[in-house]
């Protein structure tokens, strides 16, 4: 018979994975490879953010430039990392899927994807149209699609019913920092998901995630907050620490809220006066 | 003086380029661009071509062609 600490801990573990498309993740924090200095920073901060799932763009290949030189995954090795292949830029169903049909092949198959569609250049705010429109003929396709979304809950319903395996919702806008805006939209739609709800876009600062967590997200996505702090590698450790600490507490359940109790934390009885 | 005679024109990542020999095949085009063994995707007249399709696949004249990566992203 296993020690009952072993099993204790298997609960433990079992408790805190992320379960996204049949696959066990260890960290629930996320975390994308853009706008760093360079390929060795933006490892560094991954490997402080423990994060196991990364997000890539795909962009055109230069052509006849710097044919030797590193490459993304010379630093970041797809059998150590799990690649999450982006439609950042794209602003049609069209597009995303042409973008993710190519993810596909160069990631030899891999089905994982972040589907993004994009409305606005000055907002980068989603365009659910087309959202949903990608999102039916990605999952027919075969694709295990975590989807950005604006956080109607609606939508994110109507996502979920179609297949996608990971309903993403921004907390404010991508790259604003603005942190969790609408926390009562992100309940919602976490109350009413079967599939993992993660929150994607507008985390400025670790207690941004914590909050995230602490409403029930199960997992946290983000770039700009860790890759433009004045010292990111440090920034990708807090936020590690943040989403763990706010899942925690999530799973601790927190004590109500009251304006006041009148039951102090000390004994009222043998005070010396 | 040489004259370059432009014997095939391609349309890659968006840019026309002439060649002034024949490049029969996608994967006589990636070895040409120095590309070969780097991971890439690439796309034929709006189509993808599987790796193992490359020796395979015939280029004309005219073919328009996306070659995309894995960068930095969000």
């Amino acid at each position: 018979m296993a020690p009952l600490v072993a099993v204790k801990q298997d609960f433990i573990t079992l408790m805190n994975t992320l379960n996204i498309a049949g696959k066990a993740y260890n960290s629930r924090l996320l975390v994308g490879t853009g706008k760093y200095k360079d390929f060795a920073q933006t490892r560094a901060a991954i490997d402080a953010s423990g994060a196991e799932i990364i997000t890539v763009a795909i962009r055109r290949t230069n052509i006849g430039q710097n044919t030797g030189e590193p490459s993304l995954l010379d630093f970041l090795p797809p059998e150590k990392f799990t690649y999450l292949p982006n439609t950042a830029g794209c602003y049609s169903a069209d597009d995303a899927i042409r973008t993710l049909r190519l993810a596909r092949e160069l990631l030899d198959g891999h089905k994982l994807v972040k589907l993004e569609v994009l409305g606005d250049p000055t907002t980068l705010y989603p365009n659910m149209i087309e959202t949903l429109k990608a999102a039916e003929v990605l999952v027919k396709d075969g694709f295990d699609v975590m989807v950005y979304c604006s956080d109607d809950p609606i939508i994110a319903k109507q996502l979920e019913e179609i297949g996608c395996c990971a309903i993403m919702p921004l907390a404010s806008l991508i790259g604003s920092g603005m942190g969790i805006l609408n926390p009562w939209n992100l309940q919602i739609i976490i109350d009413n998901a079967k599939v993992p709800v993660l929150v994607d876009a507008g985390v400025g600062t670790a207690s941004d995630a914590a909050i995230a967590m602490e409403l029930g997200c199960d997992g946290v996505l983000m770039n700009t907050a860790i890759a433009t702090a004045r010292n990111p590698i440090l920034m990708a450790s807090a936020m590690k620490k943040a989403i763990e600490a706010g899942r925690d507490a999530y799973l601790a359940g927190r004590m109500p809220k009251k304006l006041y109790s009148a039951s102090p934390s000390s004994p009222t009885n043998g005070l010396i006066a | 003086m040489s004259t370059f005679i432009i014997v095939m024109q391609l349309i890659i990542n968006g840019n026309l380029r002439n060649f002034d020999h024949p490049i029969p095949t996608v994967y006589a085009l990636v070895t040409l661009l120095s590309l070969e063994g780097r991971r890439l995707a690439i796309e034929k007249n709006g189509a993808i071509v599987p790796r193992s399709l490359f020796t395979e696949t015939p280029l004309n004249s005219g073919d328009k062609l996306e070659i995309v990566g894995a960068v930095g992203g969000g």
